[in-house]
């Protein structure tokens, strides 16, 4: 019984210690710190930066699963080499794009952002970047930088008041992708353009229906379980009739048109498409991969090379059959407009100056430096530029090359930068759940709209 | 403020609350700390339009705005009906089925007996996540096995879509929810049904009693501690489902619940105005009916 | 009619048997995937008509989870270290060696479930004996604050416990996760349902003989509420190794994910690949499990006597 009256006490102890520090958690902030774990023995490295604040000897990094970078094993050892040339260290973390934003969200609320973050314009620039979280990176972007990033890039990682979030790294179109093996079996490869990898709504519908009666089922599905790979949907929406979902300011969503009711409608009653809450964008990937679906709206080059990351090889679907890659449909005699695609990285703004630079020579070593090449051969996407620091930078990989040169053409402006975008976006698969029930299309739309517009504000 | 059976003297009384608040010291320092406390602030939330962009965008005070705009969000209306649908039917279900399991169960053979016992538990111990993964194949659309053999067998013609039709959605979580929520009271009730006193139940089968009036006349009354402690549980399970409905639908396809859409209120749409105030408004709703309900049951354990 | 009745209920018991083995399939089925997933190729875990055993045994599932991702197997802070250090970051002084990330999760999960136990029953038990036994001032509102806290979810309070914790540089530490776990009152209000049976002439007479508080406490209360403890004990362990919420906003390093989180996260990231789910599920269920199985007696007497007391 002394040990039990023992270890009571020990307990009682600790606990009103616990007590203490927790009471006491808020102003040690000013207090002197006993341990100063920068003190390590890398501290001694940061002298490499010369202008500016010392360096912190520690960063982190998130990462959404942006191509091959969502990948640990790919991305290591370009990190291991970051390491051993600056001695920053780098804790990486990798994000998903269901729970990424809810983590990202409830880390800012708590104080605890990452230092830098990897991700496209919508969230860096329109969400993060104008709430007043991240830093500006204008003073990282000199003339040349300008000259050799791709414009567009550039421009979708600025705010309207000229503020730079987001340093673009790589961008692709998103497109769409059939199992050309089973359009053959079912004698539509006419419908097929592997040279232009165009074609029209009728060719689309007719690839669909041969489909559908020979294999039955489900041919493709408008998936809306949630937000993730939701551009396939709107860009096989928007092309069918060729429409913009937002105004030409990006201030306003348009979806209430004709276009979007037709295409909806269209979509509802062809057999073979399935509007399926069931599915997100990864999952559709996943049913295409498997052989179940014969075709895939959440397609881009990323998934050309490695479908949805599982190593099984180029173009391939599980059992072998082959993938082409296509634009979305459009009406005959019009271009189509394919989703695009900006990634890049961003600083959140801690406050800490050696964190920042810390964070800035992150950025310039994977942005605009020799390693460039390398950072966008991991996520098997297009480097927003040419040249960076008297290198070239270029893809060695042709089949990225190939697609490169049919797609990019086409690819459309980055519109998805309009304010109250995240909600938007729960409207926008919430509207085709709605309608995947069955309920009216037409007053559908026109309340999601006006929802997606009241968050827009 | 308390009542003592005999009044006391200043002396003992002074005795008495030294004592008390020295045992209450550890838990009340978790408890205030971490529950009253996030409690009052998120009371005081809810009459702001609180939200994340807090540099760009300040708090301001604005009373009652945020109840009154629940009052018409019609989201928010379905997420409250949804939470009580699955409060509602899981917890009277798994109260009713781990009391038959466990009438049937107790008096088999021991190894039998434990070998049940087990088998309910398990899905408990595998863990919530672990379950769903299988759970969401189940009930795929394309390749489940529920499809696999409902067609198989004739008994459907086309897939069920189960988790993406607003008609079954709901329900397929339920089953889930149900089947990681019975271990636990089949166990509490085996031992219940064991230790109920044998001395009654003979006295009453020779006055007649056929074997369902012992059961409701002797055996029942005596099991009420153990049905209230499984009510509590349960309720505070279903209340808390979470885990499901975030890795299986997203709160889509009419499954949203209050809690998940605080969830996305604070977390996803953070360009919402005022999104903070408004999810805690959302809390400080449920935490209503919470109350209202515990106190229900609460009355239903004073009674007994 | 005696007879009559016993066949009748003869019939009733071999048809409720049936039923329940054909329900002990239902609860078995998800463990009995998992399990045989693991070891199931790409090919059987696609195939459009499930394959119910595997065609072929591979481990490369494991193989492939793995190698995933890695973290030290354990990193030993120093207490207070992040309230206390200039940039809030821990100080370690003892790391492990860097094993597959998996593996760190697993003692993460169950040094969250440990500790959140212990101190849940050590912090309610004394609690609960007050309440049922001391006359203390404010006893009444402290009780009804418990229940009206206890069935609250903690999504409720979600906000305001992330400034908090943030706050008190606990954010991304699995102390983040046990410390409102043991603040939830459930347990308070659990034990003082079990004290309120302590007679209390025990106590009188144990006070008459000059028995200090906390030895009438350890050595009379404790041994008599022992089953409540146990009850407790297993609640508090199953409810924080399934407390996915808490987990999901609290943890913020791959290294410090309990082992649900790591596997939802898999999930997420890839969720073409069953495979390695399969396999991370697997090896989430397992430890438990056996537990489960070694005390399976001792968890269900635990349960059993303090809740008909109760």
């Amino acid at each position: 019984m002394k040990t039990i009256r023992k270890v009571l006490a020990l307990v009682l102890a600790l606990c009103i210690v616990l007590a203490l520090a927790a009471c006491g958690g808020k102003p040690t902030e000013e207090s002197k710190a006993p341990v100063d774990p920068t003190k390590g023995p890398d501290a001694t490295q940061t002298e490499q930066q010369p202008e500016g604040p010392a360096a912190a000897s520690e960063i982190s990094v998130w990462v959404y699963p942006v191509g091959g970078w969502g990948e640990e094993s790919k991305v290591k050892p370009l990190i291991d080499k970051f390491t051993a040339d600056t001695g920053i260290k780098v804790n990486m973390e990798w994000l998903s794009y269901e729970g990424g934003d809810d983590k990202v969200n409830a880390a800012i609320t708590g104080g605890n952002a990452p230092d830098v973050i990897m991700e496209g314009p919508e969230r860096l620039v329109a969400n993060w970047g104008v709430n007043g979280h991240m830093v500006d990176l204008a003073d990282m972007i000199d003339d040349t930088d300008r000259q050799e990033i791709l414009p567009a890039a550039l421009a979708a990682g600025t705010s309207t008041d000229g503020k730079v979030y987001l340093y673009p790294m790589f961008n692709v179109a998103h497109c769409m992708a059939v199992n050309y093996t089973a359009v053959k079996e079912a004698g539509a490869e006419a419908n097929i353009d592997l040279e232009t990898r165009l074609w029209t709504v009728e060719q689309f519908d007719a690839t669909v229906k041969a489909l559908y009666e020979k294999f039955g089922g489900t041919v493709a599905a408008v998936y809306c379980k949630g937000q993730g790979g939701d551009q396939g949907t709107r860009e096989l929406i928007r092309n069918r009739y060729g429409t913009k979902l937002t105004n030409a300011e990006h201030t306003a969503y348009t979806w209430n048109t004709p276009e979007v009711i037709n295409a909806l409608t269209d979509l509802k009653n062809m057999d073979g498409i399935a509007f399926d809450a069931s599915l997100a964008g990864g999952d559709e990937i996943a049913k295409f991969y498997q052989g179940v679906l014969k075709m895939a709206f959440c397609w881009n080059a990323a998934q050309q090379l490695d479908p949805n990351a599982a190593g099984t090889g180029e173009g391939k679907t599980l059992s072998g059959d082959e993938i082409v890659y296509m634009t979305f449909p459009t009406q005959e005699g019009k271009a189509p407009e394919e989703g695009s695609g900006v990634w890049g990285l961003g600083i959140f703004d801690s406050g800490d100056e050696g964190r920042i630079a810390a964070a800035k020579q992150f950025i310039k070593y994977m942005c605009d430096s020799e390693h460039c090449a390398e950072a966008g051969d991991i996520s098997n996407f297009f480097s927003c530029r040419s040249m960076a620091e008297g290198t070239e930078i270029k893809s060695n990989n042709p089949l990225l090359v190939e697609y490169y040169s049919k797609m990019m053409p086409y690819m459309g402006e980055y519109y998805q930068i309009t304010t109250g975008w995240a909600g938007a976006r729960t409207e926008w698969w919430n509207m085709l759940q709605e309608v995947g029930a069955g309920n009216d299309i037409a007053e559908t739309v026109a309340a999601h709209e006006a929802a997606a517009n009241a968050a827009a504000g | 403020m308390a009542n003592p059976a005999k009044p006391m003297s200043r002396a003992l009384q002074r005795r008495e609350d030294v004592a008390g608040y020295l045992f209450m010291l550890p838990s009340l320092i978790f408890f205030v700390g971490f529950v009253v406390i996030p409690m009052f602030i998120c009371i005081g939330y809810s009459f702001t339009d609180a939200n994340m962009n807090s540099k760009t965008n300040p708090t301001t005070f604005i009373a009652l705005q945020n109840f009154i705009k629940l009052w018409g969000d019609k989201t928010f209306l379905a997420a409250l009906r949804n939470t009580f649908v699955i409060v509602l039917v899981s917890v009277p279900a798994v109260c009713a089925f781990s009391l038959w399991v466990s009438s049937v169960i107790y008096k088999l053979h021991s190894a039998a007996l434990s070998a049940f016992r087990c088998i309910f538990y398990l899905p408990v111990v595998t863990g919530s996540v672990a379950v769903t993964v299988v759970w969401k194949w189940m009930y795929d659309n394309y390749n489940g096995i529920f499809n696999y053999v409902l067609t198989k067998t004739g008994l459907i013609e086309q897939n069920i879509n189960w988790l993406g039709d607003e008609k079954f959605a709901l329900w397929c979580i339920i089953l889930i929810l149900f089947t990681t929520s019975v271990g636990q009271p089949i166990v509490l009730y085996v031992s219940a049904l064991g230790n109920v006193d044998q001395t009654l139940i003979e006295a009453a089968q020779v006055d007649g009693a056929t074997d369902f009036q012992v059961f409701w006349k002797v055996k029942w009354p005596q099991m009420m501690p153990t049905t209230l402690y499984i009510l509590v549980i349960t309720t505070i399970n279903s209340f808390q489902c979470f885990a499901l409905i975030q890795l299986l639908t997203e709160g889509g396809s009419g499954t949203n619940t209050v809690m998940f859409y605080i969830y996305r209120t604070a977390f996803k749409l953070t360009e919402q105005q005022g999104h903070f105030g408004y999810a805690n408004a959302m809390g400080v709703v449920l935490a209503i009916f919470i109350g209202i309900l515990s106190a229900i049951q609460f009355k239903l354990g004073k009674e007994k | 009619m005696k007879l009559g009745n016993s066949a009748r209920s003869g019939t009733y018991k071999a048809v409720s048997v049936i039923i329940l083995v054909l329900l002990a399939f239902l609860f078995l089925f998800p463990l009995y995937w998992i399990v045989t997933g693991s070891f199931k190729t790409v090919q059987d875990i696609y195939a459009t008509d499930p394959k119910f055993f595997p065609t072929e045994f591979t481990s490369n599932n494991y193989e492939r989870l793995l190698s995933k991702r890695s973290a030290p197997l354990w990193e030993l802070a120093v207490p207070f270290s992040s309230q206390l250090s200039k940039d809030h970051r821990p100080v370690y002084f003892s790391v492990g060696p860097t094993v597959p990330a998996a593996f760190r999760w697993l003692v993460n999960t169950v040094f969250m479930g440990v500790m959140a136990m212990i101190l849940t029953c050590i912090t309610a038990s004394m609690a609960g004996y007050a309440l049922a036994k001391k006359r203390f001032r404010g006893r009444g509102i402290i009780f009804a604050l418990i229940v009206c806290a206890m069935a609250l979810p903690k999504q409720v309070i979600l906000i305001p416990l992330i400034k908090e914790i943030s706050a008190l540089h606990m954010w991304d530490n699995i102390w983040a996760v046990i410390v409102p776990t043991v603040g939830w009152p459930f347990g308070v209000f659990l034990m003082k349902q079990f004290s309120e049976s302590v007679p209390g002439e025990i106590l009188e007479a144990a006070r008459i003989d000059g028995a200090s508080e906390l030895k009438t406490f350890s050595t009379i209360v404790v041994p008599m509420v022992k089953p409540g403890i146990g009850a407790l004990a297993i609640f508090t362990f199953i409810n924080s190794w399934n407390d996915y919420f808490l987990q999901l906003i609290m943890l913020g390093n791959g290294s410090n994910y309990t082992i649900s989180l790591g596997i939802a996260t898999l999930q997420s990231e890839t969720s073409i690949d069953h495979g390695i789910l399969m396999a991370g599920a697997a090896l989430a269920a397992a430890p438990i499990i056996i537990v489960f199985l070694m005390f399976q007696k001792y968890f269900t007497q635990g349960i059993t006597m303090g809740a008909v007391k109760g």
